[in-house]
């Protein structure tokens, strides 16, 4: 007895199917208005400063940035793989190399930021003080909980930097309770919370953290605790299909005279938060 | 303790104030996971039945693969997605990275092995009941298999709800593919994570439970529905 | 006077069934011809069910021996047959879809399918219950409803493996009385039943099936005569009566 093969039906079944699941998604017809992605860390987003300032870009120009906020490594890593248009991240040694290899022609001031060190209240290492190498020569030889994030970001590239300005070798000399996470500021904050311990962490996130804990602020004000931003277009020459237009926008706005005051008028708590210093 | 009451306190709150980006949040989590869901329903389905039929040298290898797929970790298939979609990578040109519908591909490649490997098995244990019959009615063996799920359609529904359960739950992917970016790829999970490291863990607990929330109602729909089809008639004489 | 001879559909020729090391069938040779009503007896695992599945093309491949199906004359295709088993398995949809399938899947155009649905359930009786979901049916009108989906394809050859084994008396005397029906048709019967009775009422022809071997094959009256049967087949007769179900 012959048995038949699958009915057509069942075939154009399939197929209806699969249109269906593909037709459901009309976002990829409304992809063509005008917006940039950025790249930029995690630290900047979560201090609010990208929900002052963007619509103050959007409304001036009508161009929507979309951030990716990750760590500082991984937002360089995102420009020079082509899938952002501008890059805006703190730390000037990786921005000068990313220029330097041809992904962006420039990298530009644009605003500072202050690290600050934290811990807890009762301060065990008495390192309260304005005076960051001091106060780190000290914590390397506690016992007390150190946490580093240990990412490779813009904060872990400067902790490593106050460190060996203060003549330690952390290869060598790590202190006792030095803890590497691997992860985000607001993580080594939650971490160094529940372990009362001693933490770098940039002003902003600090401002913005609800999880505090026994923690505050032991030192501040240390000329070497200045963070320095910088805004880079990526290289269009290097990748044709970069949005060199807007993006070229975005740091020309961001520089100019109502970027920078934006900037300078973002606040928390009545505090300001990041100081402009862009070329005039 | 304290945290966990008032995260509970801020659910009720966000759930009854109708905070419009939280919505947005959700809207975007149900509609990415929801269409992985139809795109994983489509191919596993259609997989796990041919699976069940089909009779070929290395079958148990493939079968093996496929119950090995089922653990596969979601920051895994997130980055493998990522290195696919990225300008520096072979399907660059599409420039589809950081958008919904890159992390509808990266969710839908987490869910088609356990909608195929759970299909499969609803298809086997369904041909020895009526295989033979089906095909003695001059059904070919990839039709049977069809006609068996569409038999078995609540079990189908139930394997349905667990890869959507699957999807909108996690994070890996949808984090690396999609970038987070607020108003465009931000879903529940991600903003879960991102408040967690902000350290706003009643606002992170709140979030948490609307997202148990909107899989409870998901599963009470189909329950009712179950319930409904279930429910007994007059017998017949 | 004899009756003239009637076509042969299909013949088997030292078919031999095997299930691993299991032999199920061992060198069956008979002929299936238009218009029998063959009923196959004998205890379980005798290789009835095997010898049904084997003439209805269930059985892929035949492993040795032959089997061959003759094309019918005068219309020129090869005979179509349809099963009904013990216990149908029907999908969990409603009565009138489950014969819509099998129309469907023979390729049957769409209002010829609703014609005959409507055809078929009326036949069986079953036209009242056409919207009601299948399993909802007691386990008589389940088996009328296999027998309405078999015989809306309308079949040259029915085949039909215990049909009655699982079903209360009433149930099994209307299921009887519809195969005969279909047997009046003109439809070709092949039957495997434990019920001698039934063997004799519906048949024209019995065959005794014994661990595999087809031992005796004849008329039924012949057969129910029990002049010089075999002695295996005179002991089943002997042991199967008196005629319980």
């Amino acid at each position: 007895m012959a048995h038949l093969k699958t009915p057509s039906t069942v075939r154009r079944g399939l197929a209806g199917l699969a249109l269906l699941a593909t037709l459901a998604w009309p976002a990829l017809a409304a992809a063509q208005d005008r917006f940039i992605v950025m790249a930029s860390t995690t630290s900047t987003e979560q201090s609010g400063l990208f929900k002052q300032l963007l619509p103050a870009f959007k409304q001036a120009t009508g161009i929507d940035v979309r951030v990716v906020a990750v760590g500082t490594g991984q937002a360089l890593d995102t420009g020079r793989r082509g899938d952002a248009d501008v890059v805006f991240v703190h730390d000037v040694a990786a921005e000068q190399k990313f220029v330097s290899e041809g992904f962006a022609t420039e990298r530009r001031d644009v605003m500072y930021n202050d690290f600050v060190l934290i811990g807890p209240k009762a301060d065990p290492a008495g390192v309260k003080g304005r005076d960051i190498a001091a106060a780190l020569k000290k914590l390397s030889v506690t016992a007390q909980p150190v946490v580093s994030r240990g990412d490779k970001s813009g904060t872990h590239a400067a902790e490593l930097r106050l460190w060996k300005a203060a003549g330690i070798d952390l290869a060598t000399a790590r202190p006792a309770g030095y803890k590497e996470c691997g992860c985000g500021m607001g993580p080594a904050l939650n971490m160094a919370s529940s372990l009362n311990g001693y933490v770098l962490a940039d002003r902003g996130t600090w401002l913005s953290f609800k999880n505090r804990g026994e923690l505050v602020v032991l030192v501040e004000g240390d000329k070497s605790l200045f963070n320095q931003y910088g805004v880079m277009v990526v290289n269009p020459a290097r990748f044709p299909h970069v949005k060199a237009d807007l993006a070229r926008q975005f740091a020309d706005w961001v520089v100019s005279s109502a970027g920078q005051a934006a900037i300078a008028s973002y606040k928390i708590d009545g505090e300001q938060l990041f100081f402009p210093n862009a070329a005039p | 303790m304290n945290d966990l009451v008032q995260g509970l306190s801020s659910a009720a709150r966000l759930l009854l104030g109708a905070d419009s980006d939280l919505w947005s949040v959700v809207a975007l989590s149900i509609r990415v996971s929801g269409t992985a869901c139809l795109v994983g329903a489509a191919i596993g389905l259609s997989a796990g039945a041919w699976l069940a039929i089909a009779r070929f040298p290395g079958q148990a290898l493939v079968v093996g693969l496929l119950n090995t797929l089922l653990a596969l970790p979601s920051v895994v298939v997130g980055l493998v997605v990522y290195l696919l979609l990225s300008r520096a990578g072979p399907l660059g040109a599409l420039g589809i990275l950081f958008t919904p519908t890159a992390m509808v591909i990266a969710q839908s490649i987490l869910v088609v092995p356990l909608v195929a490997a759970l299909s499969r098995r609803l298809v086997l244990l369904a041909l020895a009941d009526g295989g033979d019959q089906l095909r003695s009615l001059g059904a070919g063996p990839f039709t049977t298999a069809l006609l068996l799920l569409l038999h078995e359609r609540f079990g189908v529904l139930t394997v349905l709800l667990t890869a959507f359960g699957r999807a909108i739950a996690e994070v890996g992917a949808v984090m690396i593919v999609g970038g987070n970016i607020d108003g465009v790829t931000r879903v529940m999970t991600t903003t879960i994570a991102l408040e967690t490291s902000k350290g706003d863990l009643p606002l992170a607990l709140a979030l948490g439970v609307v997202l148990l929330a909107v899989v409870a109602l998901l599963n009470a729909l189909i329950g009712l529905l179950q319930w409904r089809s279930a429910a007994p008639r007059e017998a017949l004489a | 006077m004899k009756a003239p001879a009637r076509q042969t559909l299909i013949s088997l020729h030292g078919a031999n069934v095997r299930f691993g090391a299991t032999p199920a069938l061992s060198g069956v040779t008979m002929d299936l011809r238009r218009g029998d009503r063959l009923m196959l007896v004998g205890a379980n695992a005798s290789g009835k069910t095997t010898l049904i599945r084997l003439l209805h093309g269930l059985l892929q491949p035949v492993v040795a021996g032959s089997v061959q199906t003759h094309v019918l004359v005068p219309e020129g295709t090869a005979p179509r047959g349809a099963m009904v088993f013990q216990r149908p398995f029907l999908l969990n949809l409603s009565v009138r879809w489950n014969v819509l399938l099998g129309l469907w899947l023979h390729g049957v155009p769409q209002a010829e399918r609703e014609s005959r649905c409507r055809q078929a359930l009326q036949r069986v009786g079953l036209a009242s219950l056409a919207g009601r979901r299948a399993r909802e049916l007691s386990g008589g009108q389940q088996q009328r409803l296999a027998l309405a989906r078999a015989w809306a394809l309308q079949p040259d050859i029915l085949f039909l493996d215990e049909p009655t084994a699982s079903l209360d008396p009433g149930a099994k005397r209307e299921v009887e009385a519809l195969i005969q029906d279909f047997a009046a048709d003109g439809v070709t019967l092949v039957m495997s039943t434990h019920n001698l009775g039934q063997a004799k009422r519906l048949g024209s022809r019995v065959a005794y099936l014994e661990a595999g071997t087809l031992v005796v094959d004849r008329a039924v009256d012949d057969f129910f005569s029990g002049d010089d049967l075999p002695d295996p087949a005179r002991q089943f007769l002997r042991g199967e009566l008196p005629w319980h179900t």
